[in-house]
């Protein structure tokens, strides 16, 4: 296949504007890793299955590796890069070092993302409602237990 | 990934003309689906349309009392949907049965009509699939074929489609409205997906020209005993070994109406005529659902891995049932069996 002809997008990147020219096939996820350097969100199974590469586009957690950027043109997406303000940590980063919910930290960065998410989404009440809502967030350390407290912490702080 | 040409489409009618002009192209919606294929090179379309930005994103009652379904809209926006919360949760049930909330805030309703069969052998390109390549034979049959079907296979092809969402909307019986350069068409959602025949290269009853542009659902929701028990290797964010939707309704003790699919079964949801036809003016006894499990069941044929699935359908078919009459549907949470 021959070099192709670049598409011009722009995608607002947790907060920045950013202005891009990229092939029809590239992922959210190749654009955020290689095109911009963001490499927080981590390529896990490339395959939509274990949730290392969750965003938030336009507030709604997806994964980025199944996200042709082309047609995201406009759209806002917030990475684990976006989450802390002004020096201090977002709840949810907070919550999970206080709850050691990682080993390796390699899924980290989706989960929390998706967590930002299961709690913007308000449906998540249980420990089994977020289990079950979080279910698209593999941790391979096993860490499950420690990162439902986190959330729960930081669901607690936010109601 | 294979390269391929792009285009967005500002309307229908463009988004129809532009697949005229490019019989090898696919429209892209959610894209969940498409572009797992196609870096796995299983699709290799050499256009993709993006449909994703056409104002079919609404969820709205018609006069006659149904609700019309935008194809884009996405399905947890379907399933937290007030009406359909209300209306039909078996809907809402079987959405949230399926994929991961990532995934559901990707998909689109006419995306998941469309998904392809997750059959591994699908997948793999160095094994022989008569759905990917016509003609080179089924590896799934005398291979590793837990996951396949039971009812309505072929010599040619066991795969079975791989939707909750879908299993649901047979119950519903929903109806699909598309469009293409020949007009505007309603397949009835029992009508939409085809068995294998000689034929699995073909999923579904539409034609490769034509856009799902939404879903009906008639007015009998079924809201008081419905429920959607899905069996599967895990708890969550797997797909179907068996899964059963059912909608009952009742004349004092004796059921007056009733529906039932199977999902993870079949090459479509698989419905039974005369299982149902079988617990009309029946009383909700373990007897009376068993009577229709067996109809269903005798019927089935397993290929060595998948033959517990024949038994393991039967005990659910009696179990949803009793679930929907009940009116205890299965929690998508907890996920101890009702």
């Amino acid at each position: 296949m021959s070099e192709p002809a670049g598409l011009p997008i722009e995608l607002h990147i947790n907060g920045q504007k950013r202005a891009l020219t990229i092939a029809p096939w590239t992922t959210l996820l190749d654009v955020l890793r290689e095109h911009l350097d963001l490499t927080g969100t981590k390529k896990g199974c490339d395959q939509g299955q274990c949730g290392a590469c969750t965003v938030l586009i336009d507030g709604r957690r997806v994964v980025s590796c199944l996200t042709l950027a082309v047609t995201k043109d406009g759209a806002s997406v917030t990475t684990i890069e976006g989450l802390a303000k002004d020096g201090k940590l977002h709840p949810l980063q907070q919550a999970f070092i206080d709850h050691d919910a990682f080993q390796c930290g390699y899924c980290t960065p989706g989960q929390i993302c998706s967590a930002v998410g299961l709690i913007a989404e308000g449906r998540a009440k249980t420990p089994d409602e977020i289990r079950e809502l979080m279910s698209g967030n593999i941790c391979r350390c096993g860490a499950y237990p420690n990162i439902v407290a986190a959330i729960q912490q930081a669901m607690g702080q936010q109601s | 990934m294979i390269g391929f040409e792009y285009a967005r489409a500002k309307n229908v009618a463009e988004a129809v003309s532009q697949m005229a002009a490019s019989p090898a192209a696919k429209f892209i919606a959610g894209g969940t689906n498409l572009v797992d294929l196609m870096k796995m090179h299983v699709e290799r379309p050499t256009k993709l349309i993006d449909v994703s930005k056409l104002p079919l994103d609404k969820i709205e009652e018609t006069a006659g009392g149904a609700v019309r379904v935008g194809a884009l809209v996405r399905n947890t926006d379907l399933a937290y949907h007030p009406l359909v919360e209300k209306r039909y949760p078996l809907l809402s049930s079987a959405l949230m049965a399926g994929a991961s909330q990532q995934l559901r805030n990707m998909a689109t309703v006419g995306g998941n009509l469309l998904q392809r069969t997750r059959c591994a052998y699908f997948y793999d390109l160095a094994t022989a699939c008569n759905k990917r390549e016509p003609g080179a034979g089924c590896d799934a049959i005398g291979g590793h074929n837990r996951m396949n079907a039971i009812f309505g296979t072929s010599d040619a092809c066991i795969a079975v489609h791989p939707s909750d969402m879908c299993v649901a909307l047979a119950v519903l019986e929903a109806m699909v409205h598309v469009t293409g350069p020949r007009g505007e068409r309603v397949i009835a959602l029992t009508d939409f997906h085809r068995l294998p025949g000689d034929t699995p290269q073909r999923d579904t009853n539409v034609e490769a020209d034509e856009l799902i542009t939404g879903v009906e659902l008639p007015p009998q929701g079924f809201a008081d005993h419905y429920t959607y028990l899905k069996i599967r290797d895990r708890l969550s964010y797997a797909f179907a070994l068996v899964s059963v939707a059912v909608g009952l309704e009742f004349d004092g003790s004796n059921i007056k109406a009733a529906r039932f699919a199977l999902g993870g079964v079949a090459h479509k949801p698989w419905r039974n005529a005369k299982a149902e036809a079988a617990l009309i003016g029946q009383p909700a006894s373990e007897a009376t659902f068993a009577r229709a499990a067996d109809i269903v069941v005798r019927e089935a044929k397993g290929f060595g891995h998948n033959t517990f699935k024949i038994e393991l359908a039967r005990r659910a078919i009696v179990r949803a049932l009793s679930q929907a009459a009940r009116g205890i549907p299965q929690s998508q949470s907890n996920k101890k069996i009702a």
